[in-house]
């Protein structure tokens, strides 16, 4: 079912992709700060402090994404019994993470002349943050444990248990009172509550991020499959 | 117009603090997942040119070794 997937097959891809991606990444990247920071006009009520939201929402969107991604492959890998999809995950990990940070720091950085405060212990955030330490704790179980078939354990283990946090993130600011503001976007609905003048740069900003993390996707998963074939060339 | 985009109606440092971090945040992990793709690639070169005549044959029979030495610098 999985064979045309095998990294042997497509290893000719995911080398000379990087540079084609790269390209597109900076064009969009360009434009998309183009957008954000000079054509999109300020908010009514947060004035220009709104443009932070450019960087911060496609930052969380994607360290979601990827984590549900991870415990996808995590569950793939238990049943279909497939170390490809633990290579996968665990090359799609580091840029999850950093895409977490962005998010609490960006965040941050917006509550202050928001609502006075760089913290706030508030549902979002705080689940955010334990998000963030759930990327942690599955990027440091890659390191300290050496046995191949124990790390995939422990690193889907902690995937799927950290999944759980995910639709707590989601749905936080329904179920709680919270200083975190509802979602203005809704993608089963084609009802936003954002205007399209702040819509398009959102948009393009987060393709500009998905094409960032698919680069550093294809670069970690590269980096893999050549440690794999290292181990490789000393069994010869 | 210049003086408008850097004060921001007096939100530049937090709108550019925001920007400079995540651009920084992606200048580093960008360098840093390069570095450690160039360092197996290197190790691999390394590696296969150590090998003798017969154990070089055997590995390059496999497609994939020899695209990992075609794409030493693939980025």
């Amino acid at each position: 079912m999985f064979k045309y997937f095998e990294p042997n097959k497509i290893f000719a891809i995911t080398s000379r992709a990087p540079k084609y991606v790269l390209f597109l990444f900076i064009v969009v990247l360009t434009i998309g700060l183009t957008e954000a920071l000079i054509l999109s006009p300020e908010d009514y009520k947060q004035s220009d402090s709104v443009r932070i939201m450019y960087v911060h929402v496609p930052a969380a969107w994607i360290s979601l994404g990827i984590f549900s991604s991870l415990a996808l492959l995590s569950v793939g890998s238990f049943i279909f019994k497939n170390k490809n999809f633990a290579l996968i995950a665990k090359s799609l990990a580091p840029s999850g993470f950093v895409f977490n940070i962005i998010a609490l720091v960006t965040g941050s950085i917006w509550g202050k002349p928001t609502w006075g405060t760089w913290w706030a212990w508030d549902a979002r955030i705080t689940s955010m943050l334990i998000l963030a330490l759930f990327y942690g704790m599955y990027l440091l179980a890659w390191r300290i444990y050496e046995d191949k078939e124990q790390v995939i354990k422990v690193t889907s283990l902690i995937a799927i248990l950290g999944v759980v946090n995910v639709p707590v993130i989601k749905f936080s600011v329904d179920w709680w009172n919270t200083l975190h503001q509802p979602a203005s976007i809704n993608i089963l609905s084609t009802n936003t509550a954002i205007h399209p003048s702040m819509l398009v740069p959102l948009g393009i900003m987060t393709a500009a991020f998905a094409l960032f993390s698919l680069l550093i996707f294809l670069m970690k998963y590269n980096t893999e499959l050549i440690k794999v074939k290292n181990k490789g060339l000393d069994r010869l | 117009m210049i003086n408008e985009i850097i004060s921001m109606n007096g939100y530049g440092a937090y709108v550019w603090s925001a920007f400079a971090f995540t651009l920084a945040s992606f200048t580093t992990l960008y360098f840093v997942t390069k570095l450690q793709l160039s360092k197996e690639q290197k190790r691999f070169s390394h590696k296969f040119g150590s090998l003798n005549f017969e154990k070089a044959k055997a590995a390059r029979q496999q497609t994939i070794n020899n695209e990992i030495l075609s794409n030493t610098s693939n980025i």
